[in-house]
This record gives C-alpha cells, sequence and structure tokens, in this order.
C-alpha cells in the first residue's frame, strides 16, 4: 500500500521537535505486548543457553567434521546486518545523501545492538563461556601472545573496533538530540537527559569543532565498514578449504552485509514508521532508495554467485568442483536454493517502481532478505565444512532444537533492546531532519 | 540564593530571534560595530551563521591526525613485538611478517584515530560543560537562534539597540 503524504508542507522544526519527542512518550498496551514477544524469544534463548552451559556443547547437534554451526553462521549474520547502519551513517553522509537524515538513526543504532548480538555468539560457540577473557589479545601462562598472522585475531581487532567505534558514532550524534530532550523535560528526566547531553548548548563554538569530529568520525569509519567485513570474509577466505578459499570473498562479503543491512533496516523501519506515525518524516521515498540500494548489493551478491560457480569450473580443481557442485545439487540443494531464490531471485521484483514504493510488498521482501542471508552464511560455513577432501570425513549437520532457540532468542534480544533504545532516545535524528528544512524565516535551502 | 555561575561574567545581551535572516543581520551589524566576543545558540549549525562569524578551522582534525598515526604505530608494533617476543616459525613465515600484519596497524589507526577525535571535541568545545552557558535559552534547541553580545554598559545597550533593529523577538541582560 502506498501511504498518501499526510502533510503536503515540510514540517518547522518546532513541529519536528513535537513530532519526534512524541516518541519518547509513555508506551501503549501494543508497545507492551511487542516487548512481551521479544522478552518471550529472550527467555526461550537464554534457557537454550542455559542448558548449553550446564551440559555443554552436546546438546547442539555439532559433530565431526561440523565444528562451525549455528553459532558462527549466526554471528556471520549479525555482524552483516550491522554494515548498513554505518553506511547510510558514515558513507552517504560523505557522499552529502540528504535523504539519510531521516533514517540513520536508527540504522545506527541497529548497528550497535547487531554488532552486540554477534558479539553474544562469540560467547555461546565458546562452549565454556568462562573462559571468554581468553579472546583478548594477551600472552598465555608460558608468555606466548597470540599469532598476529591469524584471521580470529584479526577479527578480534575488527569487532572491537568496530564496536567502539559505531558506538561512539552513534552517541556522539545523539548529543544534539539529548540536549533537545533534556530541554522539553522536567524533574529527575531532565536531570539524567541534562548529564547525557554533557552540558551541549548549540553553540556556535560547540557546532564548529562537533561537525569536524562528525566529518572525521565518518571518514574514519568509512574504510572501517569496509574492513570489517572483508576481514570477518578473512576468517574463511585464509583456510584451504574448497569453497572458503577465494580471493573474491572480501568484496563478495561486503556487498552481502550492506545488502542484509538495507533488508533489516526496512524490517525495522516499517513497523516503527506506522507505529509513531511517522509518515511525514519517513516517507515512501526513503523506502525506495534502500530498495534500490538492496536491488545493487543483490546484483553484485548475486554476481558473486556465479563468479564463484565460474571460477570452481574454470580453475580445474576437482576439490572446488565437487564442493561447489555439491551446494547446488548435494544434500544441501534446500539450502542453497533457499538462498539463491531470496538474495537474487526475489529482489528482482525491486526492477519495479511499483514494488520499490510499495510499503508491504518491500517489508515481506526484506524478510525473505534477512532469511537468504542467514542461509548464505549457512551455505557457505556448513556445505564447504561437512564436504571438505576427503570423501570419509564428509558429513551432514542441520542446527537442532536448542541451537535454533538460541538464534530466535538472539532475535528477542535484538528487537528487546531495539525497542528499549527507541523509547529512551529519538528514534529519529531531530538536528539532522532540521538541517534538511528551510531554516526559520528563510524560505529556501536547508541549513547546508 | 545566589545567582548561577555563567561561562563569561562580563555583562552581555541575548537577542531571540524567530527568524536566520534576522539573526544574520544583528550579526553582521555588530561585527561592523567592532563587536568580537559573540555567541549564537542555534538548533542546527548554519553556514550562513558561521561565515559571518568567521571563526578560524577546528583544530579537532590535528587530534585525528596525532590518533590515528599513533593507533598505527601501536598496531604495528603489538603485531612485531609480539612476534620477535616468541620468535616461533610458523607457516614457514618470516618472523615478522608485514602484509598481514597491515590489518592491525589498520584497524588500530581507525580506533585510536576515532577516539582522539572524540577527545579532541570535547576538549575544543569544553564538553562536558558544568555550568550553565550566558544567555542560553531551552528555546535554542527547539526553533529559536540565540545572540549574544558582550561588553561594557555603553556596548550592551548599544547591542541591545542593533538586536532590536533586526527583529529579535526578545532581547533580555545576561
Amino acid at each position: 500500500m502506498v501511504h498518501p503524504a499526510p502533510h503536503n508542507a515540510e514540517p518547522t522544526y518546532a513541529e519536528v521537535n513535537r513530532d519526534i519527542l512524541r516518541t519518547l512518550e509513555k508506551p501503549t498496551a501494543r508497545w507492551y505486548a511487542g516487548v512481551g514477544v521479544a522478552f518471550a524469544f529472550l527467555v526461550f534463548g537464554a534457557f537454550c543457553w542455559a542448558r548449553q552451559i550446564y551440559y555443554g556443547m552436546g546438546v547442539t547437534g555439532y559433530e565431526p567434521p561440523a565444528f562451525w554451526g549455528t553459532y558462527v553462521t549466526s554471528f556471520v549474520f549479525w555482524v552483516g546486518i550491522a554494515h548498513s547502519g554505518t553506511l547510510i551513517s558514515a558513507i552517504l553522509f560523505l557522499f552529502r545523501s540528504g535523504w539519510r537524515s531521516a533514517v540513520y538513526r536508527a540504522s545506527e543504532a541497529m548497528t550497535v545492538i547487531a554488532v552486540l548480538t554477534a558479539a553474544l555468539f562469540i560467547a555461546v560457540h565458546l562452549g565454556r563461556v568462562w573462559f571468554i577473557y581468553w579472546v583478548p589479545p594477551y600472552p598465555n601462562v608460558r608468555g606466548l601472545w597470540p599469532n598476529p598472522r591469524s584471521p580470529l585475531l584479526w577479527d578480534v581487532f575488527a569487532i572491537s573496533t568496530y564496536l567502539t567505534v559505531s558506538a561512539t558514532f552513534l552517541f556522539m550524534g545523539l548529543i544534539p538530540d539529548i540536549a533537545v530532550i533534556r530541554d522539553a523535560a522536567s524533574g529527575w528526566r531532565k536531570r539524567i537527559y541534562g548529564m547525557l547531553s554533557l552540558g551541549w548548548r548549540n553553540s556556535n563554538h560547540e557546532w564548529r569543532h562537533f561537525m569536524r569530529m562528525y566529518l572525521f568520525l565518518a571518514a574514519l569509519s568509512t574504510p572501517l565498514v569496509l574492513s570489517v567485513h572483508s576481514v570477518v570474509s578473512w576468517d574463511f577466505a585464509m583456510g584451504i578449504v574448497p569453497g572458503w578459499h577465494a580471493t573474491i570473498f572480501a568484496p563478495y562479503f561486503v556487498a552481502g552485509a550492506i545488502f542484509s543491512g538495507c533488508g533489516m533496516v526496512i524490517t525495522i523501519l516499517v513497523p516503527l514508521r506506522k507505529y509513531f506515525h511517522l509518515e511525514r518524516y519517513v516517507q515512501v521515498r526513503h523506502f525506495e532508495n534502500l530498495a534500490k540500494l538492496c536491488l545493487l548489493t543483490s546484483s553484485i551478491v548475486g554476481y558473486a554467485y556465479v563468479t564463484e560457480y565460474f571460477i570452481a569450473w574454470y580453475s580445474g580443481n576437482p576439490f572446488e568442483r565437487e564442493a561447489f557442485y555439491s551446494r547446488a545439487f548435494g544434500p544441501y540443494w534446500w539450502a542453497t536454493w533457499t538462498m539463491i531464490t531470496c538474495n537474487v531471485f526475489i529482489p528482482l521484483s525491486l526492477w519495479s517502481k511499483k514494488v520499490r514504493t510499495n510499503i508491504t510488498a518491500l517489508f515481506i521482501i526484506s524478510i525473505f532478505i534477512n532469511i537468504g542471508m542467514w542461509f548464505e552464511r549457512f551455505v557457505i560455513i556448513v556445505t564447504s565444512l561437512t564436504h571438505e577432501y576427503e570423501p570419509w570425513q564428509w558429513g551432514y549437520y542441520v542446527p537442532n532444537w536448542n541451537e535454533l532457540g538460541i538464534l530466535f532468542g538472539s532475535f528477542g534480544w535484538f528487537a528487546l533492546v531495539f525497542m528499549m533504545f527507541c523509547k529512551v532516545f529519538p528514534s529519529i535524528a531531530i538536528a539532522e531532519v532540521k538541517e534538511a528544512l528551510p531554516p526559520p524565516g528563510r524560505s529556501h535551502g536547508g541549513g547546508h | 540564593m545566589a545567582s548561577p555561575p555563567t561561562v563569561d561574567t562580563t555583562p552581555g545581551v541575548v537577542g531571540v530571534f524567530g527568524s536566520l535572516d534576522g539573526a544574520l543581520l544583528a550579526l553582521r551589524e555588530l561585527k561592523a560595530k567592532g563587536y568580537e566576543n559573540l555567541t549564537v545558540y542555534s538548533p542546527v549549525p548554519n553556514h550562513d551563521l558561521e561565515d559571518v562569524l568567521a571563526a578560524p578551522e577546528s583544530p579537532v582534525r590535528m587530534f585525528t591526525l596525532v590518533g590515528g598515526l599513533t593507533g598505527c604505530a601501536i598496531g604495528f608494533f603489538y603485531a612485531i613485538a609480539t612476534s620477535l617476543d616468541w620468535a616461533l616459525v610458523v607457516g614457514g613465515k618470516p618472523i615478522v611478517s608485514l602484509p598481514p600484519y597491515i590489518i592491525l596497524g589498520f584497524e588500530c589507526t581507525i580506533l585510536f584515530g576515532a577516539l582522539a577525535t572524540v577527545a579532541g571535541m570535547f576538549l575544543n568545545a569544553r564538553l562536558p560543560k558544568l555550568r550553565r552557558s550566558a544567555g542560553y535559552d531551552p528555546r535554542f534547541s527547539n526553533d529559536k537562534i540565540g545572540v549574544v553580545a558582550f561588553g561594557g554598559p555603553a556596548q550592551v545597550a548599544a547591542a541591545e539597540q542593533i538586536m532590536q533593529a533586526a527583529g529579535a523577538e526578545e532581547v533580555k541582560g545576561v
């Protein structure tokens, strides 16, 4: 359905404050119902994890040769989801894409929460979670440091840098908006938001340094976002496993990450916009632009799929050929064709403007994109590990209910934290939306 | 109760403007009359205001540069020093294999560069601010623009007239 714009005139600065601060008001019963559902998923996931901690990794479906399964798949999936937030907040900022202002805050929050969710899967995957302090790089009892040539150590550096920088970027962008909440609040809320705003006053001295800081954070985040999923891809590409050892992995993973991230942004923005009645700010054109990004990255991902198969054939390497033949026509054909259908065929419908501007259709397509991208990581990880060089070590792994419980629990956790964020902080950037509007007393041009 | 301390104890005047054009007019006039100690509160940054105020380039970029270079050095130092600490040959590669260390150097460049940039903003913008700012009004985070001029009693009186002539909705002492 295409929503007609309820207000054709551009909002004034005061209306922006009023409309966006309204999203922080007392939640309704529907909101609590949503929180309840997310919490139920989280509790079930926590139960499954507790069971795994108590009984050990034997409660999962892991068995030789597959010891990287659902958890590593989900880790890569959530890191990938995190990518579009930084794309929208940093890369589109550098490109001066005005449309980002309405959607970047929600995407950026999604980024930080998704990286936290990915970090949870590191803990889940470890099995003996009480040894998680082994992850940071420090020497063992014999004084031997972790190997700096290992992609797993690169991952520690990349993910922790990404979490720190994306959280910093989110909080820095929030400061002027927190000051808006402080100025409109009273009582204990005013005190808390006053502290969180760090005494921000919107003065020209503050803006001057703030805008420089924001520009440089965007400039630093841009190569970072491209590097993080490249490093994640090297967790696989550096291994001599058929189906993994490919130079295309870094750009292929980055495009896939942005694809899945844009899909998830659509998934969360549709209900957010409807619940908060933000049609005036998050407009159909924003969804259309996100859909175009999905279409572009879907094409890149589709091209990567074709290239992988072509190179497997062209290489003449029997192991590569066998790995890819097995992916498409072997025991995991269902996963591979789910991946290709969701990531390549279904997004082809986005060539149609009618589909790109139909919010319901976009929401459904975005769900398929999420499913497809989870399956992509499953296909890469599991089909290769269960079908390596020696036929005697081939196997078949499918996740059991305990692993799927933790996966669904992670969606509950993600939704819960995101909903809490939206009630505590503005999910639309107040200052940046105002910047794109004509200033008061001037009929032309934005603040730029 | 004693009045709350302010950033600048010099007497001043604040004009509340409902329009950017009015604020720009007042600022241009104040600058022409030699007022240098001016503060503008605006809900969003604005290039027209920046042009009139003609403030020098923010030094935050130097923090980014120094932080980034420091991070790069730390990343490479970590990788090289830990490899040399126990010279164990892995996979027949040289003990110090620079190509993979670029990744650690790069990640640390970004991490330290970003943190130094934020530190630079905090230091230069004087955040966190624990004291009240002279003339600040909650309306300045909504839809009004505030222009604050400081000076002696005669200058303040003249500034008040300039602001009123430029269309200030309200002018008061700070």
